[in-house]
């Protein structure tokens, strides 16, 4: 078979790649563009400034940082185990830790819903209240984002080589000194990436929110909800100027990732 | 001495049997083989960081077998070197000394000791990101010394390194041999450096040990 190779067609295969890249690249900027030429700065404070949705902003940025903590606490002992040991069913706890990841978004507040009516969530309801209350956000947004953050620390913990931690063991460190002292240490770009997708994955949930914790304002309304419930009641601007702060949210969180994040860890 | 008797040992689907050889207190012992032969392995449960299934590993006459590594008194220097990355070059050298809880002062006396004699003076105050082979290894192998093990352990301590600087670190763990009293296990599968360093040699060939 004759060889085929030539400059034109390596012109035209680039050209291909190009076009289909530049195409979504476009659909994106597009979308942020249009959001940005549908209000002005000056309607977007003016927007900003109703009491209910600074409320709604106030609850988003607290629950997520809460959610993006507690997050990390669960996210660097499983990704730790799962990415150091084997162990019988690993497979099975693995593909599980990824359900909330594939799960549809509502589904995940429907079951939280119904876990909270068996007779453990009740239990847990006669001391905390948390359905429809404030605790069924950060629960909500915690039982997604931390699927997240697992997956971002066991890809941090698989590229820390445990030789380390071996020699550190050599050393005089027990285990969990070998942990603490080396592969924690080494880990802290993966943390901050971790830490901050959950912030960001929280901030944009709904579907859970929406079926576990409603969409009361001055309660639970946490940004998305807002752009819900300014859409259905017409408020087009509104719903766009919080659109565009969690657009502006989302950008220094890519940024923060981008510049201090773990490579390859996403 | 170091002394490995009868040992079993798994890493993965792979599997050794009936490994038993020995080395003398204050000897270099070289042990050769193929890669993946085993020789990491079978170094792993010296080190503690295999556990096996059968056999006895002892240090000068003290049963080793079932110790936690960190109770063995070994000094590991491995083939990656694996030095601690959010630690200066100081304190990846004086950590062991730190974990016994040494005071500073014996601290930083045995560290420029060991950096003045393996020629790292200039990097202790250094990262240890950037370092070129030669001196990595030198770190790794003042870390592996600070306690004074009465076991040092080499897993293939200059296959990643360039002639000259092979041979220079070849010279430096031949002072070593003279200077501590450890007993050495020193795995490679480059013939030259057993012929310079070794005391004792073994080869590691279809699952058996064997003297050469």
């Amino acid at each position: 078979m004759p060889i085929t190779a030539s400059k034109t067609s390596d012109r035209v295969f680039l050209a291909g790649l190009t076009v289909i890249g530049a195409l979504y690249l476009f659909l994106i900027l597009a979308m942020l563009l249009a959001d940005a030429s549908f209000t002005t700065p000056w309607r977007m404070w003016e927007a900003l400034g109703s009491p209910e949705i600074r409320y709604s902003i106030k609850l988003s940025l607290i629950s997520c940082s809460i959610t993006a903590l507690i997050s990390i606490w669960f996210a660097v002992p499983i990704g730790y185990i799962m990415s150091r040991f084997e162990f019988p069913g690993k497979p099975v706890i693995d593909a599980i830790l990824d359900i909330p990841i594939v799960l549809p978004p509502l589904v995940v507040g429907l079951s939280l819903l119904i876990l909270f009516q068996t007779r453990v969530g009740k239990w847990i309801e006669d001391y905390i209240a948390v359905t429809y209350e404030i605790p069924s956000v950060i629960l909500a947004q915690f039982s997604v984002a931390c699927a997240f953050s697992v997956r971002t620390m066991r890809g941090t913990f698989e590229h820390i080589s445990p030789r380390g931690e071996q020699v550190a063991m050599t050393l005089g460190c027990s285990r969990a000194q070998a942990f603490w002292r080396i592969a924690l240490p080494e880990a802290r770009r993966g943390m901050l990436t971790a830490a901050t997708l959950a912030w960001a994955r929280s901030l944009g949930e709904f579907g859970p929110i929406l079926v576990f914790s409603g969409a009361t304002r001055f309660k639970t309304e946490v940004l998305p909800t807002t752009v819900f419930l300014e859409l259905s009641v017409g408020r087009l601007e509104s719903a766009v100027a919080v659109s565009l702060l969690m657009v502006i949210a989302a950008a220094i969180v890519l940024m923060i990732v981008r510049i201090f994040g773990a490579p390859k860890t996403i | 001495m170091i002394a490995i008797k009868d040992l079993s040992v798994r890493a993965g689907a792979f599997r050794l049997d009936g490994i038993g050889f020995e080395i003398p207190t204050g000897k270099h012992g070289i042990l050769m083989g193929k890669t993946g032969s085993g020789k990491t392995t079978i170094l792993e449960a010296l080190c503690g960081l295999r556990e096996p299934i059968a056999g006895r590993i002892s240090f000068m006459n003290k049963d080793v077998t079932h110790l936690p590594p960190a109770l063995r008194g070994v000094g590991y220097v491995p083939q990656d070197r694996a030095l601690f990355q959010t630690m200066s070059v100081f304190e990846n050298i004086g950590f062991a000394l730190e974990l016994r809880g040494v005071p500073q002062a014996k601290i930083d006396s045995r560290v420029h000791e060991l950096a003045g004699w393996l020629g790292i003076e200039n990097l202790l105050h250094r990262s240890t990101r950037g370092l070129s082979g030669g001196e990595g290894q030198r770190i790794a192998l003042a870390r592996a010394l600070a306690a004074k093990p009465d076991v040092l352990v080499f897993d293939e301590p200059l296959s990643a390194l360039d002639e000259d600087t092979r041979a220079e670190i070849c010279d430096l763990l031949a002072r070593v041999r003279e200077h501590s009293n450890a007993t050495i296990l020193h795995v490679t599968h480059s013939k030259s450096e057993a012929s310079r360093l070794a005391d004792i040699a073994f080869l590691l060939a279809d699952g058996k040990v064997e003297r050469m």
